[in-house]
């Protein structure tokens, strides 16, 4: 056969000379058409954006000189499903049922942000009950252990790794478990709402916490004594993907890929929130500024949120029954709901207090129910120091009952452009690694 | 409002500390219903939408600082009202910076010692549609690494005119941030090295985070009944 009846591998003849356009898996045709004594010059692959290595629906556009990269470019936007206009036609409590959605990995930083914000522009972040602040806190790190597993495990299976990814998603699902237990759902919680979170701890959730913090200090070594000092594993992260400080701040990267350069920035430290700076931990760099830093500083940071955790365990067994919504009635949610026989959630003693004692309650309940609080004009940045870097909500309100913007900076969204400058004059291969460094979530990238 | 209900307001709801308030807009009745239907009374409700207003000096701890040394390296570099038009709110400071003086301003932002505004977080575009003139807003976030100090740097364009200067010679991350308000605003970045649009498809038409961009949806059946989509419900005001 031809290569130019071929339905997959068609080439055709420009000025520039001759083109091959390769959609199957036909190289055949292209080695053919090399042998034809035809130089070839130049080759554009596009990758993705439905494959395995490119961390999600991420297009690359790839321009190749042998196996050497000579441009990369990114072509993002599959996964956009506007949760920013979204949330501009639902209440303030509603938009965090949105945003949980964008980083799928993790969702506790998205509510955070936003929820920050808008607690900001109520000027009620001081009256934010302390377990309501300890619990944010302790499932924030929590979902930072679950989102940098799935980093490295993913990470790892794209360089041929899977015991990597196996054990990763295997640790991943036992945070997850525990998520469900204390929000339940595993993803998308919507818990963290403005004025605090919307459930008490269940019954039995330290405990389970606690035998997590145990089974986890005996996981996480099994990284560094799978990883760490493979020689197949070094020798594909070392030097892979190199950004300077100078380079990261250009480009506004933040995160893992900022500390690996030696700079020990964490807005826990620097701006903290939430609490942090009563907490006792460290900010892990790494000076090697390659895609290997940062996979160590990853797993460095797993066992810092393994001693926040512990410490917001031991707060919370003191905390026993305390308020986790600010005392405001005017915000608060008037119900706390428990899951009832049938499954679903639900509030009998509240349903007899609006049904059957107080009318007042029930106009209440139906107000903030269906209207929802109005927020003082204003608009606020807040920033939280996520797995991925800093992750911001810009949060503007008009005075209404919803938000009148709401953005997101991203750092899965930022950090991405330095793909090129990662991928630029490397090998193909390892565009791959310096991809998975950065560690983009598309969900994210697109919102 | 009469005057003797001035006691009754709670320091939150009033709009603005210092200054002149902003307005931006005004907001009818409350329950979202439009012509008649309303009996409740409260269809005739007219209240102005009011956006913090200008502080006044000092405006306490380190934003003196900041607004002084931006104000002598503007003049240095040459600006001609070097004075920009600053809102405190909620501890943040914003500058309201004209459109012609933004890349100016960004480089001295960045460069002056005193300043060192290394980290930009992404520009935030925002659509004001009864704000006449200054439809459209670009709105900054720069980070101190060196001070650990926050500012926002606020630019506005008529809707009939959405250009602003790109300052991504400046910041270079804010290549894609451009790209994405220009996507979603359709503010035009001049000096942009390639603006194009970034999450919506090529051949997508409008811009889809104006608010005269419709949100877009089907009603949903369930059970017998027809929810209408979220843009066409009953909504409060």
């Amino acid at each position: 056969m031809s290569t130019t009846e071929d339905l997959y591998a068609g080439s055709s003849e420009t000025t520039e000379g001759r083109v091959f356009t390769v959609t199957g898996q036909d190289w055949d045709s292209i080695a053919e058409g090399l042998a034809e004594d035809e130089v070839l010059e130049r080759i554009v692959v596009n990758m993705g954006p439905q494959h395995p290595s490119t961390h999600g629906v991420l297009r690359l556009i790839l321009e190749l000189e042998g196996e050497t990269v000579t441009e990369a470019r990114c072509g993002i936007g599959y996964l956009h499903t506007g949760i920013e206009k979204n949330m501009e036609y639902r209440s303030w409590t509603q938009g965090v049922t949105f945003c949980t959605r964008m980083d799928y990995l993790s969702p506790f930083y998205n509510e955070m942000s936003y929820v920050l914000g808008v607690e900001r522009l109520l000027d009620i972040e001081e009256d934010i009950p302390e377990k309501a602040q300890v619990m944010r806190v302790l499932l924030m790190e929590l979902n930072r252990i679950s989102s940098h597993l799935v980093a490295i495990a993913t990470g790892g299976m794209e360089i041929g790794a899977l015991t990597v990814m196996t054990i990763g998603f295997r640790e991943r699902e036992l945070v997850l478990d525990l998520f469900e237990l204390i929000t339940g759902l595993r993803m998308n919680h919507a818990f963290i709402r403005p004025g605090g979170v919307a459930q008490d701890l269940p019954p039995g959730a330290l405990d389970e916490i606690r035998s997590f913090i145990a089974l986890m200090k005996k996981r996480l070594p099994e990284y560094a004594d799978l990883c760490n000092a493979n020689p197949i594993f070094k020798a594909r992260l070392e030097g892979v993907g190199h950004l300077d400080l100078a380079g990261c701040l250009a480009l506004g990267m933040s995160g893992p890929v900022l500390r690996s350069t030696g700079y020990p920035w964490d807005l826990r430290k620097t701006e903290p929130y939430s609490g942090y700076e009563t907490y006792d931990f460290d900010v892990q760099t790494w000076d090697t500024s390659d895609s290997y830093g940062r996979f160590r500083i990853r797993l460095n940071e797993m066992w810092e949120s393994l001693r926040i955790v512990e410490q917001a365990a031991d707060r919370l067994a003191k905390l026993d029954g305390a308020p986790v919504m600010v005392a405001d009635k005017k915000i608060a949610w008037p119900s706390q709901l428990a899951i009832g026989s049938d499954g679903m959630g639900n509030s009998l003693d509240h349903i007899r207090h609006i049904m059957g004692e107080s009318m007042e309650a029930l106009i209440h309940h139906f107000k903030l129910v269906t209207e929802g609080f109005r927020v003082p004009a204003g608009q606020v940045y807040v920033p939280v120091e996520s797995p991925r870097g800093e992750l911001g909500a810009h949060v503007v309100s008009d005075g209404g009952t919803r938000p009148f913007r709401a953005h997101f900076r991203d750092p899965s969204f930022t950090n991405l452009q330095a793909t090129s400058v990662m991928a630029e004059g490397g090998m193909v291969a390892d565009v791959i690694v310096a991809i998975a460094s950065i560690d983009p979530v598309m969900g994210g990238v697109d919102r | 409002m009469s005057e003797n209900d001035h006691t009754d307001q709670t320091p939150e709801n009033v709009p603005a500390q210092t200054g002149e308030v902003h307005e931006v807009g005004v907001r009818h009745g409350m329950f979202g219903v439009r012509g008649s239907g309303d009996t409740s009374g409260y269809g005739g409700l007219v209240k102005p939408i009011l956006f913090p207003g200008d502080a006044q000096r000092p405006f306490g701890g380190w934003h003196d600082e900041v607004a002084d040394a931006l104000e002598q390296a503007g003049r240095a570099a040459g600006l001609e009202v070097a004075t920009p038009r600053v809102v405190i709110h909620r501890g943040e400071i914003t500058f309201h910076v004209r459109r012609e003086d933004l890349l100016t301003v960004a480089q001295v932002l960045r460069d002056d010692e005193r300043l060192r505004f290394e980290f930009c977080s992404g520009v935030s575009g925002v659509h004001y549609p009864d704000d006449t003139g200054a439809e459209l807003h670009a709105v900054y976030h720069l980070l101190s690494m060196t001070h650990n100090r926050r500012i926002r740097l606020e630019v506005s364009a008529p809707d009939s005119d959405p250009h602003i200067p790109s300052i991504v010679s400046v910041y270079p991350t804010n290549d894609w941030h451009e790209r994405e308000t220009f996507d979603m605003f359709g503010i035009v970045f001049d000096g942009h090295p390639a603006l194009t649009r970034i999450l919506m498809p090529d051949d997508w038409p409008g811009h889809p985070q104006r608010k005269d961009y419709p949100l877009g949806g089907i009603p949903v059946e369930y059970k017998g009944g027809s929810v209408p989509p979220p843009d066409q419900r009953r909504s409060y005001n």
